[in-house]
């Protein structure tokens, strides 16, 4: 990447392994924002705390075995894959400046986290029509906060990757547009880490 | 399509690690954590009582693989704030969890027996 420093529009984003002085903004963002999502990491530590000591008070009530569908939580887990895949192709083609083949990846990405949430309140709603309604025991009221913590976050991601789409169209793929976005990728890919846990935790280990 | 007509060079922080191969080898091995997460709760291809333990394996695999593949966490120079960072938020992850659930655990075992 040295032969390319000439051509580099912005001094800012030039690698330099070897210089002195402040890092990189684009460095410096994503540590800022890594943090971020740590401190996000400990914050859904807490209710999935919750969840595992809560998980089999039941109180007589419905348990995880009768009310959990895993062939819905399986296409529920591929969307998430594939919108974070088609999210990271959206970014490569943001760096490179392929405008219109980022707006289809982020698009697609868009379609995919949408799927995941109607297929999520679908099932939220098919739980209280069914009387497993958070306020039926400790066992629902923790499985509600965790998994609706993270459908809240989906949900944030989608509302971000609206607005990110549409300073790329009306911004352009600047070089402070292109870190926003790199932040969004990074939320988005931790999304999945923290589903990665609640589809082992709370569907795996509970429809057992 | 080439590779070399990025304009704003460098903007990817990892450029030499980020590629659409990257991301389809990370999919194609978490799309296959994932299955064997599945068929692992749901046969008997395991010794029974070891399959919360295999779940558990498979998740830090799966996790394994979306830090290394989709965020790029590598071994570079770049990165050595963000793994320590990592490695910081991991323990008191570690500890909530952990602490909370052995915790509970023991007032729960030592609870006066309900009379109603």
């Amino acid at each position: 990447m040295t032969t390319a420093v000439s051509e580099a529009p912005n001094v800012e984003f030039v690698h330099r392994p070897d210089a002195d002085g402040p890092a990189p903004t684009r460095i410096v963002v994503a540590y800022g924002f890594w943090i971020f999502l740590l401190s996000d990491f400990i914050m859904f530590s807490g209710l999935f705390a919750t969840y595992a000591v809560l998980s089999g008070e039941t109180a007589g009530g419905p348990t995880a075995r009768e009310l959990f569908n895993l062939r819905h939580v399986f296409i529920e887990t591929m969307c998430l894959l594939f919108s974070s895949y088609t999210c990271g192709l959206g970014m490569l083609s943001a760096v490179r400046q392929h405008r219109d083949r980022f707006l289809v990846f982020a698009a697609l990405t868009f379609v995919l986290g949408a799927a995941f949430l109607f297929i999520e309140i679908t099932e939220f709603a098919g739980m209280v029509a069914r009387g497993a309604a958070p306020s039926r025991s400790a066992f629902l009221s923790s499985f509600f906060a965790l998994v609706g913590m993270h459908g809240a976050h989906v949900t944030t991601g989608l509302v971000w990757l609206t607005y990110m789409v549409a300073q790329a169209v009306f911004k352009g793929l600047r070089p402070d547009v292109i870190r926003r976005l790199f932040c969004f990728s990074l939320f988005w890919h931790a999304l999945d880490i923290i589903w990665v846990g609640v589809l082992t935790l709370v569907y795996l280990m509970g429809a057992r | 399509m080439s590779d070399h007509d990025h304009a704003v060079d460098g903007a990817e922080p990892h450029e030499s690690s980020a590629s659409i191969l990257t991301y389809s080898v990370g999919l194609g091995l978490a799309i296959l954590a994932t299955i064997a997460s599945f068929v692992v709760s749901q046969t008997n291809l395991l010794w029974p009582p070891g399959v919360p333990m295999g779940l558990v394996v498979l998740a830090f695999a799966q996790i394994g693989v979306h830090l290394v593949f989709f965020l790029h966490l590598g071994s570079g120079p770049d990165n050595t704030n963000n793994i320590l960072a990592l490695a910081f938020g991991l323990f008191i992850v570690f500890l909530v969890i952990a602490g909370s659930v052995w915790i509970i655990a023991n007032l729960n075992a030592n609870m006066m027996p309900m009379t109603h």
